[in-house]
């Protein structure tokens, strides 16, 4: 067997205050190349939040990036027999006041894993892509979820989206302090 | 084939806190993150290849009505790679940076450099089967920001990768070799490893030079991920 040889990782860098006119490009003349809402057959919700810095502030330049299983838990690569044509995958800018809507359906269980819809963050002033999950209230798998097993209960309300209205989850992040949105590493 | 995800590769990223860099101060989480086994959510990601592309995509120099951008032409091409080295193909890669004045065409840019009516500043291609992509641009113009007092963002083009699964998502910022300000950038000096640091540079490269048009630079860029069992003998270099 020959020694394998590891080529080491490109760094990442932050996404900028710049990128809105490329990757979330609703305002500009530009072609989105990536879906801005998750369709598929299910029930309609929508997720509505507030990214807030450490003082509270509203982040008015974030990007959020969604990604789920269809009603029936199944991911869109997960090949035959194909849930085709949901894909899945979406991703939104937050407005000047911090806020965030994403327009999807309400995933499945997938294995032992609770219905959630998994969350990355970027923006300026992070270096790095954070990760977090929106699980759903009320839902009885959430008690066996394997990762919120391993999340300390007192933080466990920062990774459950609540209901606010018929259809619609409320699911802010907070990215520093008090009530510190978990992010998790992989 | 399984794809594994050595957590220790992680190490090239910055810290997320660089108080160097400072939307770091108010922005960058301050508990640990809290590692979770990667799941059937973070092995798969989404399918964003040549569906989303358009001719002409790949061309940053004109604008839809052939109208050619000011600057200095150049080809930026590359592969992306995993750690093993293997391609990653018909992955989407975007693009977005300054003008050759250092503007964006951002509406929250106000540096009061001229905007160019025939320069976008975004462009996208999937990558072939042999991970390797191509773009043909205008070198960007170093610009101020306000980070500290005199601060100059160096020459950089963004770079927007998604690889195979959710766990090789990539943002990241390509440089150019030789520029004064790398050392004088929080943003690049946040990756602490030299090494690291040295992987988000461009190297000028005259063999993709097109004579009497284009300037070549080649920029590799490595995702996360790994095959799970040793390869086969031979069947890597």
């Amino acid at each position: 067997m020959v020694e394998r040889k590891i080529l080491g990782i490109t760094p990442s860098q932050t996404v900028g205050p710049f990128f809105h006119y490329c990757l979330v490009p609703a305002a500009y003349p530009y072609q989105a190349a990536v879906d801005a809402a998750i369709a598929g057959a299910g029930t309609a919700v929508e997720i509505v939040g507030t990214v807030l810095d450490g003082d509270g502030a509203p982040v008015g330049d974030a990007m959020l990036e969604f990604w789920q299983a269809d009603a029936a838990g199944r991911y869109a690569d997960a090949g035959p027999p194909a849930n085709a044509p949901f894909r899945g995958f979406a991703r939104v800018a937050t407005d000047a006041s911090g806020v965030f809507r994403l327009q999807t359906v309400k995933p499945g269980a997938a294995g032992a894993n609770a219905p959630h819809i998994a969350v990355s963050v970027l923006g300026r002033g992070l270096l790095n892509r954070l990760y977090t999950r929106a699980y759903f209230a009320g839902e009885a798998a959430n008690a066996s979820d394997p990762v919120l097993a391993l999340v300390p209960a007192a933080r466990r309300s920062t990774l459950i989206a609540t209901a606010e209205a018929p259809g619609r989850w409320r699911f802010d992040i907070r990215l520093q302090g008090e009530g510190e949105t978990v992010f998790f590493a992989v | 084939m399984t794809e594994i995800y050595p957590t220790a590769s992680l190490a090239a990223h910055a810290p997320s806190l660089s108080p160097g860099y400072r939307s770091t101060q108010k922005r960058a989480p301050l508990l640990p993150p809290i590692a979770i086994p990667a799941g059937a959510g973070e092995l798969s990601g989404p399918i964003l290849g040549h569906e989303a592309i358009r001719p002409g995509d790949d061309d940053l120099t004109k604008t839809a009505d052939g109208k050619e951008a000011q600057g200095e032409r150049i080809v930026v091409s590359g592969r992306v790679l995993d750690e093993d080295g293997r391609p990653v193909p018909d992955t989407l890669v975007e693009i977005w940076q300054a003008n050759a004045a250092g503007r964006y065409i951002h509406a929250v840019d106000q540096h009061p450099a001229p905007l160019d009516p025939h320069f976008y500043g975004a462009g996208r291609v999937a990558t072939d089967a042999q991970g390797r992509y191509r773009f043909t641009t205008i070198r960007p113009g170093a610009y101020p920001w306000r980070n500290h007092a005199n601060a100059w963002r160096p020459a950089h083009i963004h770079f927007s990768l998604f690889g195979r699964s959710f766990l090789q998502r990539l943002v990241t910022q390509m440089y150019f070799p030789g520029d004064p300000l790398h050392a004088l950038d929080p943003i690049m000096d946040s990756v602490t490893d030299a090494a690291a640091r040295a992987r988000m540079v461009a190297r000028f490269d005259i063999d993709t030079t097109m004579p009497e048009w284009a300037l070549g630079y080649v920029w590799d860029i490595v995702l996360r991920g790994r095959a799970a069992t040793p390869m086969e003998s031979g069947s890597h270099g």
